[in-house]
């Protein structure tokens, strides 16, 4: 693809109104949005041979699992689309006194979280034990602090840091973060107590895939400030999982559009012909390329493979992506160890990875037998291209020592339990928030395109993100429809 | 060491050199001791997991003397080189007497006929440690006189034996436990060979024992580094009672117990029932039920795959069908295919008129759609949060649900005088769920005071029509089970949902605060 090496399209040309090139959270949820408003005439193509993107799933004997992301937050009021979907799919119950009320069994069971700490477990992911009273004071500030934060408001009457963030005050007081690193940004406002910066590190790793001094001090924030779930009752600052994370969402969106979706194609031309597009894909099943005619096109694939594929329509911008590591280990028992019990997400505060998750979480009651882990490690020291030549060059025995040695220094308990480790590689994971990405010319560009050609990704947002893909998926394609005259009602 | 002359022996061998001979008497010393602790730790072991302790004892220290004897016997046949047999000795004791107790313990549960592992150690060990001392005599015989070499080592001999009977019951046992007992002595028996041999270097090609002597060395080392985590996994030390049959399944640890009449379940060291009273405990968690049913033709038991539940039901002619959920297919085999164990449940996994289901409730239940006239639940307690969530809302929404519109159920729901808070939890959470409720409680000695939690779709009457051969329950003691009295009386409780776990916490405080 990278060198136009696809041979040309050699049988008819086909048409459809609308095409979307892309199947992940954000090329589903434009789908979804069209089927919603009854618009039927679109086809949807992906790369891979099923769709969902950094969201997709897998699974064995023992349980379904996820290869990328893992959850969801409760989403906040301003995401509207995303309600109205989460409704729909029987996830949102009822209404408290105007709130949603969520389905307990999707919401994440406690215990939540908990970490490894001086070589005992505890519950929740900051330390607990062992601090200084500066450490204290300092976590205390800056819970205070992003507090505050989360209730501020703009000139503009706007959050100031909202989920979708596109929706975030444009008041520089709070733009103003973007020009500098969230470590920069930690520095200068005496936040160096190494407890806080490693909880923080861990929480920006987690989010972004990055080191705290290579995002926006505003992506930073935003992640502590941003969420204002929106719940009846004290749920608002839980979480939705299952099994297989996030692709219960993508697999119940494909659901609704089941007709449309045409994966193993690759897109890899777009042009403009008359007030439309004309999309070249090579189908991997039959080993040909089509030529399909659209009068719209949502690109809902990474901004650096738009860009290639479309540099009629892609700004050219610098855009650079975390790579990350997952890997889902069949256990044949649960893990255990000193202190507070197996909770979902399972950190260690002295291991470089992410700890791991529990696949049967949700599902199971025995507080035995065989499950499935699911390991994260983004590789955030190096840079983004060191880190990708690491993966391309280190072997699957290789990584498998490395995830087996991790688990059995948070578990020794786990020894002789492990039964198979696969490994799946992310080269291009996560988009990352560098200082700066507010403004980026090629993002915004991306975002204020007028057609026939449209962006839907999660990298428009800067943030890679669920609600982000969704709300850009939605918001193209409403555009289309508007373009097309079709009629339809908002839903952001 | 000195320069001492070597001298040639009647039978051509070489004599001992004079610091040699120190440390033979030492050893006799040492030898003694731990000889006799070895005994005293397998009497012990046996008297401890096989119950009976004059038998055990007996057996033991007969079988261990009969087994010196038969050692000092063979020691004629010993015709030269008598130290490096003694230092092989010496190293075969420290290997065997030194992972006694550790290997007896961890064997117990894996071994079908204990007894038969128990004395062939005894009798090894036994045999080695009367090799030791007629061995000690021939060696020294050209450095004492005969009549001070006697009384030397026999002094040693009894002095040993002293110490050893005044430390095992006063320091040994208490402080460091049969485990690490065995073990040290391991070490004093092989420390012992090494200083034979590093005394003998000079004279003797020592090096293969030598490398034998460091081997049992660090063997014991390591077992006495890890000596806790092998009492923990030779769980019978758990126990008070003997262990007769232990087995994992990928679910949990299935341990039954039996003294005397009485035997025991314990599933990951939890007691689910004596045989003793456990018709009790399960009079209590049926009868009420159906006793308020007019047709309970179709019965749901959940968990209970020991089938004593599922026993109590089926004497019932009314019910036409039992479906019974347990997550541990291996329970129910054990339980269906065990005579001993099928006889206590009078067969009740094997009726025609009970299907067994093995899954995981907690989902089971969301698929089904069935109907059921009486639903008994009896989980375990809810120690874990994943056991926690077979108690929540959510589960009691899906349970009712199943739960026909005239039917009854009931939960076993802990101790409502230890764990009160935990207790009243499960009714405000079955409440919650849309049901009403009414709480009994029953004595049970081995359990104490248990108590119950039943729930309908309608209010609860107080008329039961109980079966007369019932042991426990009559009319009248059933109407007092519902009385609370003060201290177990309902209090605020919390709802059990998933993303608490209130119960899960509270009975962990409660039974924490019990336990001390
Ligand atoms: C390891 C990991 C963990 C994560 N965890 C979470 C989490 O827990 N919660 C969360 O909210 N987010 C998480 N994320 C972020 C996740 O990326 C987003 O939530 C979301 O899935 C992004 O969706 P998207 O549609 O923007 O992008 P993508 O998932 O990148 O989708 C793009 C799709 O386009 C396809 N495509 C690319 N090129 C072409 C082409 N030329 N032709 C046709 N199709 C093409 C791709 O195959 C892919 O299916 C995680 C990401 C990773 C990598």
């Amino acid at each position: 693809m990278r060198d136009g090496k696809f041979p040309e399209a050699t049988g008819p040309i086909e048409d459809v109104d609308v095409l979307i090139a892309g199947g992940g959270v954000s090329g589903l949820a434009a789908g979804w949005r069209l089927a919603e408003a009854g618009f039927t005439r679109f086809t949807l193509l992906e790369l891979e041979d099923r769709t969902g993107g950094n969201a997709r799933s897998g699974r064995n004997a023992t349980s379904a699992y996820p290869l990328g992301a893992h959850y969801l937050p409760v989403p906040n009021r301003e995401a509207r689309a995303l309600h109205h979907m989460l409704k729909q799919f029987g996830m949102i119950v009822g209404e408290e006194r105007g709130a949603p009320v969520y389905d307990p069994l999707q919401l994440c069971a406690d215990l939540e979280e908990r970490l490894l700490w001086r070589g005992k477990w505890q519950e929740g992911l900051f330390p607990q034990t062992a601090l200084s009273a500066d450490d204290k004071e300092q976590y205390a500030r800056f819970t205070a602090g992003m507090a505050a934060f989360r209730a501020a408001k703009g000139a503009d009457g706007k959050p100031a840091f909202a989920l979708p963030m596109a929706l975030s005050s444009s008041d520089p007081q709070f733009r103003a973060l973007d020009q500098q690193s969230f470590a920069q940004w930690l520095d200068a406002n005496g936040y160096r107590s190494s407890l806080l910066r490693a909880y923080l590190r861990y929480c920006c790793r987690d989010d972004y895939g990055s080191e705290p001094e290579h995002v926006s001090a505003w992506a930073g924030i935003h992640y502590f400030a941003g969420r204002r779930g929106w719940a009846a009752g004290e749920d608002g600052d839980r979480e939705l999982t299952w099994p297989e994370g996030n692709g219960r969402l993508v697999g119940l969106m494909a659901r609704r559009i089941v007709g449309k979706i045409r994966t193993g194609h690759s897109v890899f031309r777009v042009e403009r012909v008359d007030a439309g597009v004309v999309v070249h894909a090579f189908d991997h099943g039959i080993s040909r390329t089509r030529r399909i005619r659209a009068r719209a096109a949502v690109l809902a694939m990474p901004h650096f493979v738009a860009q290639r594929v479309a540099p009629q329509f892609a700004a050219k911008g610098d855009f650079s992506y975390a790579p990350w590591v997952v890997a889902n280990v069949t256990v044949n028992r649960p893990p255990e160890g000193k202190g507070a019990p197996l909770a979902w997400d399972n950190v260690s505060a002295a291991s470089e990875s992410l700890g791991y998750v529990v696949a049967t979480h949700q599902t199971s009651s025995a507080d035995g037998g065989p499950t499935v882990l699911t390991w994260y490690l983004p590789l955030s020291r190096e840079t983004p291209r060191q880190a990708r030549k690491i993966l391309m060059t280190r072997s699957l025995e290789a990584w498998q020592e490395v995830v087996r040695d991790d688990l059995l220094a948070m578990n020794p308990d786990l020894a002789g339990a492990i039964e198979r480790i696969d490994v799946w590689q992310w080269g291009h994971a996560m988009v990352r928030p560098t200082p700066g990405f507010l403004s980026e010319p090629a993002r915004l560009a991306a975002t204020a395109s007028s057609g026939p050609v449209w962006f839907a990704h999660s990298d428009l947002s800067g943030l890679s993100l669920f609600e982000e893909a969704h709300y850009r998926g939605v918001v193209a394609a409403e555009s289309v429809l508007a373009h097309l005259s079709h009629p339809f009602e908002s839903l952001v | 060491m000195d320069e001492a002359p070597v001298a040639a022996g009647e039978d051509g061998e070489r004599a001992a050199p004079a610091s040699l001979a120190v440390i033979l008497l030492i050893s006799v010393l040492v030898v003694a001791t731990c000889g006799l602790i070895y005994e005293l730790l397998a009497g012990t072991l046996a008297s401890y997991l096989l119950g009976d302790s004059v038998t055990q004892f007996s057996t033991v220290i007969g079988t261990y003397l009969f087994a010196m004897g038969v050692g000092s016997w063979l020691s004629r046949h010993v015709r030269s080189n008598e130290i490096t047999v003694f230092v092989r000795v010496e190293i075969l004791i420290a290997a065997l007497g030194g992972w006694s107790a550790a290997g007896l313990f961890l064997l117990f549960p894996l071994v079908g006929d204990f007894r038969v592992a128990l004395y062939a150690l005894v009798m090894a060990i036994g045999v080695l440690v009367g090799l030791e001392i007629p061995l000690l005599i021939r060696i020294l015989r050209h450095r004492f006189a005969f009549r001070e070499l006697v009384s030397n080592v026999l002094t040693y001999d009894y002095v040993g034996a002293l110490v050893a009977s005044l430390l095992f019951p006063l320091i040994l046992v208490p402080k460091l436990g049969m485990i690490r007992t065995g073990f040290v002595f391991g070490l004093a028996n092989v420390g012992v060979a090494i200083a034979l041999l590093v005394a003998l270097r000079r004279q003797e090609r020592v090096g293969r024992d030598m490398v034998a002597a460091l081997v049992v060395t660090a063997s014991l080392l390591t077992g006495l580094a890890f000596a806790d985590r092998l009492q923990r996994w030779s769980e019978v030390a758990f126990y008070n009672e003997p262990v007769v049959y232990a087995r994992s399944t990928p679910y949990q640890r299935i341990v039954l117990t039996r003294q005397g009449g009485d035997l025991r379940l314990y599933l990951n060291g939890n007691l689910q029932f004596s045989t003793r009273d456990e018709y009790r405990y399960h009079e209590a968690l049926v009868w009420p039920v159906l006793g308020r049913v007019a047709a309970p033709r179709q019965v749901l038991i959940l968990g209970g795959g020991d089938g004593l539940a599922a026993r109590e039901v089926l004497r019932d002619a009314r019910v036409g069908h039992v479906t019974l959920v347990d997550l541990d297919p291996e329970m129910a085999r054990l339980f269906r295919d065990t005579p001993q164990l099928a006889q206590l449940n009078a067969g009740s996994l094997a009726s025609p008129r009970l299907t067994m289901v093995n899954a995981d409730a907690f989902r089971w239940v969301r698929e089904e759609t069935g109907q059921f006239d009486a639903i008994i639940i009896d989980f375990p307690d809810p120690t874990e949060f994943s056991l926690g969530k077979l108690y929540t809302e959510s589960f009691y929404r899906e349970v009712a649900r199943l739960l026909a519109r005239d039917g009854v159920m009931t939960v076993q729901s802990t101790s409502p005088l230890i764990a009160p808070r935990s207790y009243w939890t499960v009714a405000s959470t079955l409440e919650a769920a849309g049901l009403t409720v009414r709480g009994y409680h029953a004595y049970v000695p081995s359990f104490g005071e248990w108590g119950f939690t039943m729930a309908a779709h309608a209010p609860i009457s107080d008329g039961v029509r109980l079966p007369a051969h019932l042991r426990y329950l009559t009319a009248a003691s059933e109407r007092a089970m519902f009385d609370f009295q003060p201290d177990m009386a309902r209090r605020p409780a919390p709802v059990n949902r998933l993303d608490n776990q209130a119960l899960v916490r509270s009975f962990a405080e409660e039974w924490g605060r019990y336990e001390g």
